[in-house]
């Protein structure tokens, strides 16, 4: 049951950074609100802020100013260690990167999240979503061994497999060529849909921002009307 | 390119690591060098001169006429054996003793030391005696009852007891058939008229100057040297001193090769970082079209460069180190050090770019075979094929320079031998041990119920190649430190023990079977325990397996002398207690007479083995033995010593005469005038004034080899501190994304920390077994001494690796988690 049905609401969130002697206004005053099952796009040019303000979203970052307020909690109200605890029980994040860490099996990259928490079935879990992003296959291949669209289904397995209530995805197949793009998206709705999560994804993609329920525009740090 | 790696502060590390090397391997050459030239002109001290020529007729006016014109000072002396007397009437005593005259500039090189009187605080002497006086040691001043400012008598002359002689440079060499010193001028000789023809006289040429000249003028006498001369230099005679500059020399070759090795093993970690760095902008490069051989020209220059670059800084460095080093240690080292010659510099050039080429291309060789690929998927890594190849030659090559650095191919192949054995050891053990930490049954055993420790010691295992290769080095490092700490201390203190400070200062020579009993008596009687008495026979040399024997037959000067002179042969039925046995068997009570026991060193040098058969003669009748066993001595031990001992059946009809070595405290020197007074036939011999110095020599070289040590320690540091960040950027990214999915901070340090300790239990365990291997074999091998594991070591060193580790992961998830993860996650993109 949810209380709020608004999964994630930013209020005037500024990132200002010290760049040589003279201040970096890389955000401004943003007010952002998503509401529970929604999925947005936040898309923009190059060094619009996209990517800080997602990583803000999730508490990876701290804002200059503003609150954020994620499932019913006042992220930086918290601690670091609140926050991650909260981020590891409602986020998934997928990276534009992959972020798999290299020593790590597919499988074991999968189950990280889960043994973080503590959860003894991370196993059982992990060959699951693997099966259903259809690497059944390719459990113990080491990232190395594994093509890019490869790499970020188990990406996205990792990101779904807490079950979280908000997936945040940034520039997901930017490192992908079309096709690994096409199959990376296809799966992400899929399980989107399934799960039911909120999503909010980066992109500079129109199109991939056109599937989405509604579309928000960063211009030089601030939200374009 | 390389003002912008240097800006981007990747090659600083490196740089630190390579300036640090040549500086450590230069100074330590450096100071090697100024030392080594300071030991052999302290030792030429020991020799009077640098050269000294030894005759048993008089000098051809031409040769000492060409040793000045040599541009060389020049000395002379002779000696003789004579009666000396003093007193008149009935209180008159006579004394045989051992004349030195020598001419007013003696000795060329360290100084004679006299006392005003038996026992008073001595001070070294200007010159020689002056015409007209006498110094007499004081065995003499009490068997002669002739205090300094009397009379004594020497042949014709009435010669003044000018002062008693404490020290002479030359004594303390061969104490036996040395009657107690009477040394005067030269200029007196002819008046007391006891050298005339046939006289039995040694005439003796002394030279010194610049090495040079010294080796011109050798090669000028050599040829020309008659019957009965020879040419005395430091590689002859005097074995205590020798093996002391030998051991010297052993540590400070030895600190050398670590310091290098350990250098090397820095570099490729800093290398390897550096190049991880920059597999993605060789893929660019590569994509853009630069070709395999351009790469590897770009780095392989912009390495040269910096290679130079720090190779010039740490020999400046060094050099300076070095100077430092001198001038701390000026008071210890009595005399100023000569200067350093420019070759350890080209030396500390040549390592580093060894170094540089030999653990700094295999990795840069990865950067080449970068596939460009890589731009597309970052986790493609260059093929490694042919890198081992490129690290087999490098390591090749540095041994190589590292055994010639040595100066010494068997410490050369140990230390660099040793070196390859530990580091393959290492990387199995400790692959082996992480994931046998990794295991099922560990996990229970601890109680992997927290995450943090479950996830900790999952980590070893799926990090098992990468953290082995950590735990190696880390493990070299610390073998290094522990090396240089615990197992130099028991060295040197193994090395101070070998002339311990209650070593014999007397010998007594020509003791009379009749005259053992009262001799013991007399020790009793004043209530000094009664030395250790041994029977001696003077033998010579006349056949081996049958064949006769003659100096010509060898080629080896000391050989030579060896086989004209008399041996002194002993004989008991048991080895003594401080000969080590090192071949053969002691024979039992009982069995075949026809038996020797040969010290190891004279076996070499005159080529006896065991088995051969040799044939001695003494007091007219002949005996031959077989050699059964060999023994080795310790000659810094200040102790009785035999080449060549018999079983009791062999000897005991030769005439015999007994020796014994003791201690006699400070003050009780008037004890011993009272025994040359009981026993005036008796020869004593002070040689506390041969320890005394022998020691001072000892401690000195202690002390410049400890400092020494420091460096190659610093360098251990570094390898330790390079194998520490050599997995950071990985460890911080790792962080980061267990962050992002939820990780606590605690969860994050806390598996880190669990990483750490197992690895620093391992590399502490790893290294520990290292040092005491090879501290054991350095010690038994190297330096001849025995070392028992200590265990302290035993303790310290596991530990060692735990609280570096410990302190390391708690400034390293400090660091980790100080950073966002957006920010750490962004900066590895």
């Amino acid at each position: 049951m949810m209380i709020n049905s608004k999964a994630l609401i930013a209020r005037g969130i500024g990132k200002t950074v010290r760049s040589g002697d003279r201040d970096l206004v890389i955000l401004r005053d943003i007010d952002l609100t998503v509401d529970s099952g929604e999925a947005l796009a936040i898309v923009g040019a190059s060094g619009s802020g996209k990517s800080t303000l997602l990583a803000i979203l999730a508490g990876l970052d701290t804002p200059s100013a503003g609150t954020v307020e994620l499932e019913g909690a006042n992220l930086f109200a918290l601690d670091e260690d609140a926050r991650a605890e909260l981020r590891g029980r409602t986020v998934g994040f997928v990276f534009q990167s992959f972020q798999l860490l290299p020593a790590l099996s597919a499988l074991e990259n999968v189950m990280l999240p889960l043994e973080l928490a503590g959860r003894h079935d991370a196993e059982q879990a992990a060959r699951e979503v693997l099966a259903r992003v259809g690497l059944a296959e390719r459990l113990q291949h080491a990232p190395k061994h594994l093509s890019g669209g490869e790499q970020q289904r188990v990406a996205l397995a990792r990101a779904f497999v807490a079950q979280p209530k908000l997936l945040l995805a940034d520039e997901p197949t930017g490192s992908l060529d079309a096709e690994a793009g096409r199959e990376v998206i296809a799966l992400l709705f899929d399980l989107n849909r399934a799960a039911g999560t909120t999503l909010v994804m980066v992109t500079h993609d129109e199109n991939l921002a056109a599937r989405c329920d509604r579309t928000v525009r960063l211009e030089a740090g601030k939200i374009a009307p | 390119m390389l003002a912008r790696d240097w800006r981007a502060g990747e090659l600083q590390v490196l740089a630190a690591a390579l300036v640090v090397a040549v500086a450590s391997v230069t100074s330590v050459a450096f100071f090697a060098d100024r030392v080594g030239q300071a030991l052999v002109r302290d030792a030429h001290q020991l020799l009077g001169a640098d050269l000294v020529l030894a005759s048993d007729h008089p000098w051809d006016k031409a040769i000492g006429a060409q040793i000045s014109a040599s541009g060389l000072a020049r000395a002379e002396a002779l000696n003789f054996i004579s009666m000396a007397s003093a007193g008149e009437g009935d209180k008159q005593r006579s004394k045989l003793a051992g004349v030195k005259a020598v001419s007013r500039n003696y000795p060329l090189r360290g100084t004679l030391r006299i006392a005003p009187a038996p026992g008073a605080p001595d001070a070294p002497a200007a010159s020689g005696p002056a015409p007209g006086s006498v110094w007499l040691d004081e065995q003499l001043v009490g068997a002669l009852g002739a205090p300094v400012g009397s009379m004594i008598r020497l042949g014709r002359s009435e010669l003044k007891v000018a002062a008693v002689l404490t020290l002479e440079p030359e004594r303390g060499a061969n104490f036996f058939n040395i009657a107690p010193r009477l040394m005067l001028n030269l200029a007196d000789v002819t008046a007391t008229g006891l050298v005339q023809t046939g006289s039995r006289v040694h005439y003796y040429l002394y030279a010194a100057g610049p090495p040079e000249k010294i080796r011109a003028f050798e090669k000028f006498v050599r040829p020309r040297l008659e019957r009965g001369q020879h040419v005395d230099d430091l590689q002859s005679g005097r074995p205590q001193v020798r093996a002391s500059i030998d051991r010297a020399q052993r540590f400070l070759g030895l600190t050398a090769l670590l310091a290098a090795i350990l250098a090397g093993v820095a570099i490729a970690l800093g290398t390897r970082r550096f190049v991880e760095r920059h597999l993605d902008g060789c893929a660019v490069m590569r994509c853009l079209g630069a070709t395999q051989n351009r790469l590897l020209a770009l780095y392989g220059g912009e390495f040269l460069a910096l290679g130079l670059a720090a190779c010039a800084v740490g020999c400046l460095a060094g050099y300076a180190a070095q100077e430092a080093l001198a001038g701390a240690l000026a008071g210890l080292l009595q005399a100023a050090l000569p200067a350093p010659t420019p070759l350890p510099a080209a030396q500390g050039f040549l390592v580093g770019l060894v170094l540089l080429l030999g653990f700094a291309l295999p990795p840069l060789v990865q950067l080449k075979n970068v596939p460009a690929l890589r731009v597309i998927r970052r986790e493609s890594g260059p093929a490694r094929r042919g890198t081992l190849a490129v690290y087999a030659l490098g390591l090749g090559v540095l041994a190589a320079l590292l055994v010639w650095q040595a100066g010494d191919l068997r410490l050369g192949v140990y230390v660099v031998g040793g070196f390859g054995v530990a580091v393959a050891v290492f990387y199995a053990a400790a692959w082996v041990a992480l994931r046998a930490a990794a295991s099922a049954p560990v996990a229970r055993l601890v109680g992997a119920n927290s995450s943090a420790l479950r996830y900790g010691l999952a980590n070893l295992k799926r990090h098992a190649r990468g953290n082995a290769i950590q735990v190696a080095s880390l493990a070299l490092g610390l073998t290094a430190v522990l090396l240089l700490s615990f197992t130099r201390n028991d060295l040197v203190d193994a090395w101070r023990r070998a002339a311990p400070p209650d070593a014999p200062n007397r010998f007594v020579l020509g003791i009379q079977p009749d005259q053992l009993a009262p001799l013991k008596s007399y020790f009793t009687a004043r209530g000094i325990g009664v030395p250790e008495i041994y029977p001696m026979v003077r033998g010579r040399l006349v056949a081996v397996n049958g064949k006769p024997v003659a100096a010509e037959d060898y080629r080896d000067e000391r050989a030579k002398r060896l086989v004209e002179r008399e041996f002194n042969l002993s004989y008991a039925d048991e080895m003594p207690g401080h000969n080590q046995l090192a071949a053969g068997s002691w024979w039992r009570k009982g069995a075949d007479p026809h038996q020797l026991s040969v010290e190891q060193g004279i076996a070499g040098t005159l080529g006896w083995k065991l088995g051969d058969a040799l044939t001695f003669t003494a007091g007219g009748e002949s005996f031959t033995g077989r050699v059964t066993s060999l023994r080795k001595l310790r000659w810094d031990s200040m102790k009785v010593n035999f080449f060549v001992i018999a079983p009791p059946a062999l000897l005991e009809s030769m005439p015999t005469s007994y020796i014994t070595a003791f201690r006699v405290a400070a003050g009780e020197e008037r004890a011993m005038q009272a025994l040359t007074q009981q026993f005036p036939n008796l020869t004593v011999v002070d040689v506390g004034a041969a320890v005394r110095q022998a020691q001072g020599v000892i401690d000195q070289l202690i002390n410049a080899v400890q400092f020494v040590f420091l460096f190659a320690l610093g360098a251990g540091l570094l390898v330790l501190y390079s194998a520490l960040i050599s997995t950071e950027d990985e460890r911080r990214r790792e962080a980061a994304v267990m962050r992002v999915y939820g990780a606590s901070r605690a969860q994050v340090a806390g598996s880190q920390r669990v990483e750490f300790l197992a690895m620093g239990l391992v590399a502490g365990v790893l290294a520990t077994a290292g040092a005491a291997a090879i501290g054991q074999l350095l010690a038994q091998r190297v330096f001849d001494l025995d070392l028992p594991p200590s265990p302290m070591l035993l303790i310290a060193g596991p530990l060692a690796g735990l609280a570096l580790l410990s302190l390391n992961a708690w400034l390293s998830s400090r660091k980790v988690l100080r950073a966002t993860p957006a920010l750490t996650l962004r900066e590895s993109i």
